[in-house]
This record gives structure tokens, C-alpha cells and sequence, in this order.
């Protein structure tokens, strides 16, 4: 491709709004899930600041912007502030294959609603970039010099490695069956149906092994409050923990974009060859459920034990993972895909 | 069995979702207290506007946390307060103090001083938590006068009222 002028700008526009989207995105997240866990434990939740409490974000970036910022005398002070930084890229970068609809034309020219969506390693993308973050989380709970920073971290790091097996066998279903890795194939190959009615297993190895990669509950380990405090983030404060906050809520809004894109069809839906903006609607609502469900099991599961949580990692998920890998391959060798 | 339990809680939080919430929207939405709650003090007045309390103190002498000072001041015809002898020219509660027990209604000879139903008693200085004979009065009833008043010699011969609203 030859990078002419009106090609950078394009790519700079649709980076720009992926990146306004991922910020408004975690605010109202964190909105979502306070409203949400409310309702659940049978409270109001936040209504005060503006109309339904929609200026609540607002009102707690302000709060963290006016914190003081604080950092430990004995820590190691570049590796420190590198470490939020770290962890956040990879949350924000991880966006760019997930194709948001089909391509429209605009002034006579070809725009695909997406900025790499056609990478044809598009899933293997995701799997390295994802696999960064845990750089940041282990740097972060290292750096802080707090013992309940350092036990957070690395059990967070033992965490994502265990459960990054199971979940990048649980991509391979899709993979398989659209036999493609380009996010844009394997979207449009759900145009009949979507992966989940042939992959139950593979959806529930993915959505139990992505609660575990982002760190929420019931696999919040790293940050379990009873016994390590906040966990690596426990010595952040003011932007540098927000900036820890945006990096989780925005993974937990970057899973959400690959579960549905890989196993509930994308932006695919009724009309979407024919309204093309209908596309990035179909593809928040599907997000909008898979968030809803991750909020869900927050509010009824407890934290699970550290060595239960291990055992449940490679003893249960690893081998249905690889049962789930085989039976889908031999499904396609019989039906031919 | 695992999959049927976890089903069941998911199920049961989900539920929770459409109950009405416990909690209120609070200072729009308040409360209901019971009829016998204990909040803070009145101190209440008979229907033509003489007040209650004969300033005996025997409300501070019940007070298991020592929040009540009553001073007593004698009553004349031409500047009445109350229906007794005295009448409370200084009554003051200590609402630091005050564990809201109830004991010193229990003890008022003349149901002077009753626990009523506001619970709102914030102050951003100690010295705001003294409730003066003042703020705790009632205000007068309609058809009453305002204390003190001046009443016809001998309208109220007893050091002791007889509990019952005067004429």
C-alpha cells in the first residue's frame, strides 16, 4: 500500500476516534458498573452529578486530577511511571483489528470501518498485544517496592500466563471454522450464523479465560483487597492510577470487541449490508452484553482460592480447550468447514 | 451439582436487579420513623402559650449522660411563663451529650419535654450542638399568646399546675 497523504490521514481520524472512544468508553464503563452492581445489590448507585449521574465520570476524573501524586521513596522511580503507561497501550492498540463494519464509500473512496481490521494475523495480533499487558501489571507491583505490590504482580502474571493457554485455544474454534485469522474474514464468514451456536465450549473457555486475563472478579487475585491490599497498584495514586483504572476497564471493553466479534458475529446483523452505519450499533450492543455479563459475575461470585484458581486453570480449562480444539478440527474435516 | 449452583446465584442477582431498591434518595427522600422514635427534644406549651415546663430540673437529674441544664426563675403575674411557681429561664441540651434514652421525658412532671422525630442534628461547631431553651420550644399554638404574658392576679395560685390546659 502506498502511503499517500489522504491514507495518513484517514488512519490518523479513525485512530482518533478509537482513542476518544476508548476513553468516554472507560468513563462510562465505570459508570455502567457502578449502576449496574447498584441495582443488583438493590441500591440506587450513583444519580447525583447531572441527569442519571452521567456527569459521575467527569466528576471522578476531576477528583483524580486534583490527587496528590505520590510516589515511594525506595521505588524505582522511571519503571514506576513507565509501568501504568505500559500497561494502558496495549488496552487502547489491542482495538485497531477489530473491524467496527463493512466498508462504506465515502467521496469515492473505499473506508473500512476499522484500522487494521484486515491484518490477515489479526488474531494472533490480539494474542501478542494482550500478552504485553502483563509487562505493565508485574513492572508496576516490581517497581512499587511493597511487598503486597510485588505478591500482587506476580500472582497477576502467574494468572494471564495460565490462562492465556485456554484462551488462545479457545480462538482457534473460529479460526478454524472461518479458516481465516483476519478479524474481517471470520466476521463476515458469521454472516449465517454465528460461532457460538458450534462453539458453546469454546465461548465459555473464552469468556471464564478473559475474566482471568483483565483481572476482575471472581479471578481479581491480584488485587484480592483482603489479603494484598490493592495489589500492584497499591502505592498508585492520582493520574498514574487512573491510569491503571482506564487500562483495565478498557481490556475488559477490548475483550468485549473480540468475544463478539469472534463467537456472536460482529457487526453483523439484519440490514447491515444495506445500512452499513448499522454495524457499529449491532457491535456495541453485543458489546455492551458481554460487558453486562462480566459486571454480572462480579456481583455474584466470590474471589476463588489462589491454588484453586491455578488447579481450575490447567486441570479443567487447558484440557477442554484442547478437546474443544480437536473436536472442532475434526468437525470441519468431516463437513468441510 | 457446580453448574446448577452457579446458575442459581447468577439467577438470584439478577433478580435483585428489579426489586425496589432499600435505600432513599435522602435529602429528598426521607426515612419514616416510628411514632415512638426518639429524636430530638420539644419542649411543648399548653394551648394558650404558657409553657409546660416548671424548670424543676428533674429531667437534668434523670439525664444518665448529664446533656440537660435547667436554671429556674420565679414567675410573676405581670410576666408569666408558666402555669407553676417557676418556670425554666435557662434550658440548654447538650446534643454531643444527649444518647437520646428518653429518661428525661420519662421524668418531666408535666410532659414538657417529649422526643420528637427529627434526627437531622448536624453542626460544624461543638458550641452549635447546644440546643438553647429557644430553639427547643414549640411555637405557640393558634389562639395562644406568646410568653411571657400578663395575667389577672391570682389566676395561678398553685406552685404545682394542675396538668390540664388553662383557661
Amino acid at each position: 500500500m502506498t502511503l499517500d497523504w489522504l491514507t495518513l490521514a484517514e488512519w490518523t481520524i479513525k485512530s482518533l476516534i478509537l482513542i476518544v472512544l476508548l476513553i468516554t468508553g472507560f468513563a462510562y464503563l465505570t459508570l455502567f458498573e457502578r449502576r449496574v452492581l447498584a441495582r443488583m445489590q438493590v441500591r440506587i448507585g450513583p444519580n447525583r452529578a447531572g441527569p442519571f449521574g452521567i456527569l459521575q465520570p467527569v466528576a471522578d476524573g476531576v477528583k483524580l486530577i486534583f490527587k496528590e501524586e505520590l510516589i515511594p521513596d525506595k521505588a524505582d522511580k522511571v519503571v514506576f511511571v513507565l509501568a501504568p503507561v505500559i500497561t494502558l497501550i496495549p488496552a487502547l492498540i489491542i482495538l485497531a483489528v477489530i473491524p467496527f463494519g463493512p466498508t462504506v464509500q465515502i467521496g469515492g473512496r473505499e473506508v473500512a470501518m476499522g484500522i487494521a481490521d484486515d491484518l490477515d494475523v489479526g488474531v494472533l495480533y490480539i494474542m501478542a498485544v494482550a500478552s504485553v499487558a502483563v509487562y505493565g501489571i508485574t513492572l508496576a507491583g516490581w517497581s512499587s517496592n511493597n511487598k503486597y505490590a510485588l505478591l500482587g504482580g506476580l500472582r497477576s502474571s502467574a494468572q494471564m500466563v495460565s490462562y492465556e493457554i485456554a484462551l488462545g485455544l479457545s480462538f482457534i474454534g473460529p479460526i478454524l471454522l472461518a479458516n481465516s485469522m483476519s478479524m474481517r474474514t471470520i466476521v463476515e464468514s458469521q454472516q449465517g450464523w454465528w460461532f457460538i451456536l458450534v462453539q458453546p465450549i469454546g465461548f465459555l473457555i473464552f469468556v471464564i479465560a478473559t475474566v482471568a486475563e483483565v483481572n476482575r472478579a471472581p479471578f481479581d487475585m491480584p488485587e484480592a483487597e483482603q489479603e494484598l491490599a490493592a495489589g500492584y497498584h497499591v502505592e498508585y495514586s492520582g493520574m498514574k492510577f487512573a491510569l491503571m483504572f482506564m487500562a483495565e476497564y478498557d481490556k475488559m471493553i477490548a475483550v468485549a470487541a473480540i468475544g463478539a466479534s469472534l463467537f456472536l458475529g460482529g457487526y453483523w446483523g439484519p440490514w447491515v449490508d444495506q445500512v452499513p452505519l448499522l454495524g457499529p450499533l449491532y457491535l456495541f450492543l453485543k458489546v455492551m452484553a458481554i460487558l453486562f455479563l462480566m459486571i454480572w459475575m462480579r456481583a455474584t461470585l466470590p474471589r476463588l482460592r489462589y491454588d484453586r484458581l491455578m488447579a481450575f486453570g490447567w486441570k479443567v480449562m487447558l484440557p477442554l480447550a484442547l478437546v474443544n480444539v480437536v473436536f472442532t478440527a475434526g468437525l470441519v474435516l468431516v463437513i468441510g468447514g | 451439582m457446580f453448574a446448577v449452583e452457579l446458575a442459581r446465584g447468577m439467577w438470584t442477582t439478577f433478580r435483585s436487579m428489579f426489586e425496589r431498591p432499600v435505600t432513599y434518595q435522602y435529602p429528598e427522600v426521607k426515612r419514616p420513623v416510628r411514632e415512638r422514635f426518639r429524636g430530638r427534644h420539644a419542649l411543648k406549651r399548653y394551648e394558650n402559650g404558657l409553657e409546660k415546663c416548671i424548670g424543676c430540673a428533674l429531667c437534668a437529674a434523670a439525664c444518665p449522660a448529664d446533656a440537660i441544664f435547667v436554671e429556674a426563675s420565679e414567675n410573676t403575674d405581670a410576666a408569666r411563663y408558666s402555669p407553676g411557681e417557676r418556670y425554666a429561664s435557662t434550658y440548654e441540651i447538650n446534643m454531643l451529650r444527649c444518647i437520646f434514652c428518653g429518661y428525661c421525658e420519662d421524668a418531666c412532671p408535666t410532659e414538657a419535654i417529649v422526643l420528637e422525630h427529627n434526627y437531622e442534628l448536624s453542626f460544624t461547631l461543638r458550641r452549635q450542638a447546644l440546643y438553647t431553651r429557644e430553639m427547643l420550644l414549640d411555637p405557640v399554638a393558634a389562639g395562644g399568646q406568646p410568653t411571657p404574658m400578663a395575667v389577672p392576679p391570682g389566676a395561678f395560685p398553685r406552685s404545682i399546675p394542675v396538668m390540664q390546659n388553662p383557661d
